[in-house]
């Protein structure tokens, strides 16, 4: 039996339902040494802002029990490179291309927006969820009202569909979806790392520079569900789901709890080929349930 | 456009051995060893699926006779990556990437009168470098903490061997820098590896003199094959890739010119 691995996101038809975390997966070009690009339904470049950033000090990594710390903070070689060197590389491809957009204000995350409209790319993903960096980011992901706010300010500068990256630092998962799905957002994605801090006892310091930084691997992979769950059941768009997956049966859990697509973070740094085997890995489990279309097992667990 | 080359490699303990205090040798048997060169490092995970990232670990030795690669690592504590890997005896197997960043440009060094510095854990990517390097004069200095002066013997087959330990219970006590000036020992080219302290002063030592230095630098890293940009360093230029005053250390790196890089 042959299945059908499409699925439409926001009006895109990916060929499978994997794509990359942003920020695992640098603009692909280091990853395409390790897995064929071509066999993945997007890939998501890392956030870009108007202007490059710097990021925070190192140490900017930190292990933690079955998952990691990071606190980057964003570095990023800003929108015309981006739009010069790393979009063209992705092209040679044939695979989605999803740009992650930050920015520190509205008129940073619009700028880099109306930029991208004038690109081949296929979706933005817009992060209002970064918990590394001072300003813009998770301020903007922790209010729904805020949130609200600029996802109706971008979606006027976007030609793309724009979906907005959630934070799960967050005491209502339903509320925040709403708020961006009421301010036009065309799809949902979450969850974005979760905020930690771990100290090195010997030296008796912050383990990461940022003092704090985000928990992401499969130690978050229950959080992820449970939220991605909820998403799924307060909003009509469509959500992809990441956080902790590592594996195929990881990616199947997330998607009969409710997301349409997958993204494949941490695991990336475990393996970098896993993103490539967990489209086989999904593939090989809708042949052994019967399933011929991944939307007939999106959300089917109520 | 397919490209993809490269991959995670399952790879077999030949050897294990202690060398010293918390000091242990491996060699691998890995394709890796075809390629590699002094100065690129290993990313090695752990068989314990509770630790994710790999443990970039340096190239001590190459033998691309045999296959082999050899790992000279210090084991940073109780329940940590490397114990486990200290623990592991020939035949056990475990997942690597390798070889990973730049190396040293040794063939630079060709007609050079050289120092070929390692402090501390800083010492085993030197022996490679002090096998395959060419020059007129090979000047390794060592650096310890204490007369556990691993793979000392093994530096004194290839080159002229000067030792510092911070004890003073071998060689010069206190630093490397202090084992150039109690010797009265000359270069006009330094490849280095150690701690911040040591490379810092080296860097400076270099600047002074105007000496050409290369210097290989550490981090925290998560991929390892330069894309999450957890392991950056400071440029004094602009980078090209990051757009930014960041160069990546897993993959720019590990070695630099000491006068591309602040420290």
């Amino acid at each position: 039996m042959s299945v059908d691995m499409r699925v439409n996101i926001a009006g895109v038809e990916w060929k499978n339902p994997v794509t990359v975390a942003s920020g695992t997966f640098g603009s692909g070009a280091e990853f395409a040494e390790f897995v064929d690009l071509n066999k993945l339904g997007a890939v998501t470049t890392k956030g870009v802002a108007n202007v490059p950033w710097p990021g925070n000090p190192t140490p900017r990594i930190a292990e933690t029990y079955g998952g990691m710390m990071n606190a980057v903070g964003l570095q990023n070689p800003g929108i015309e490179l981006l739009c010069k060197r790393d979009i063209p590389f992705l092209r040679q491809y044939d695979t989605r291309i999803i740009v992650n957009v930050c920015g520190r204000s509205e008129e940073d995350y619009c700028e880099v927006v109306e930029r991208l409209s004038e690109e081949e790319v296929d979706l933005l993903e817009i992060n209002i969820s970064c918990p590394n960096v001072k300003e813009g980011g998770i301020a903007f992901g922790q209010d729904p009202k805020e949130a609200e706010r600029i996802t109706r300010a971008v979606k006027r500068y976007a030609r793309q569909p724009v979906i907005m990256k959630l934070s799960p630092n967050i005491t209502s998962v339903p509320d925040m979806a709403r708020a961006v799905e009421a301010g036009g957002a065309d799809a949902v994605s979450l969850i974005n790392t979760l905020t930690g801090m771990k100290i090195d006892i010997h030296r008796r310091t912050f383990v990461l520079a940022n003092k704090t930084g985000g928990v992401s691997g499969p130690a978050i992979h229950p959080i992820a569900v449970r939220m991605v769950y909820e998403a799924a059941h307060a909003v009509r768009v469509p959500v992809i789901g990441m956080g902790g997956i590592a594996s195929g049966a990881d990616a199947i859990e997330m998607i009969l709890a409710g997301a349409s697509a997958v993204s494949i973070g941490t695991a990336n740094f475990h393996d970098p080929s896993i993103s490539g085997k967990i489209v086989g890995e999904i593939e090989s489990y809708m042949e052994r349930y019967g399933f011929s279309a991944v939307a007939d097992m999106v959300g089917i667990v109520e | 456009m397919t490209d993809k080359k490269k991959k995670k490699e399952m790879v077999t303990v030949v050897t294990q051995e202690c060398l010293a205090d918390g000091i242990f040798s491996m060699w691998i048997q890995t394709e890796a060893a075809k390629e590699a060169r002094p100065g690129q490092f290993i990313s090695m995970y752990t068989n314990d699926g509770s630790r994710l990232l790999p443990r970039p670990i340096s190239i001590c030795e190459i033998n691309r006779e045999k296959g082999q690669l050899r790992v000279v690592y210090r084991v940073t504590g109780e329940g940590t990556g490397t114990e486990q890997f200290s623990r592991m005896k020939a035949g056990d197997s475990l997942s690597i990437i390798a070889p990973l960043g730049n190396g040293f440009p040794y063939e630079k060094a060709e007609g050079k009168q050289v120092f070929l510095m390692g402090g501390g854990i800083g010492v085993p990517p030197i022996l490679e470098l002090a096998k395959q390097m060419k020059c007129r004069k090979k000047q390794v200095i060592a650096g310890y903490r204490d007369s556990q002066t691993f793979l000392r013997e093994e530096f004194e087959r290839n080159a002229e061997v000067y030792v510092s330990t911070e004890d003073g219970s071998v060689g010069t006590k206190g630093n490397v820098m202090d084992a150039v000036r109690e010797n009265s020992l000359q270069a006009d080219m330094i490849f280095a590896c150690g701690p911040a302290p040591m490379l810092r002063a080296i860097k400076e030592y270099a600047r002074k003199n105007n000496i050409v230095c290369y210097i290989s630098l550490e981090e925290r890293m998560a991929c390892g094959i330069g894309a999450c940009l957890g392991c950056v360093c400071q440029s004094v230029e602009m980078d090209s890739h990051s757009n930014v005053h960041n160069k990546r250390i897993c993959k720019d790196g590990p070695v630099f010119l000491s006068t591309e890089v602040e420290i």
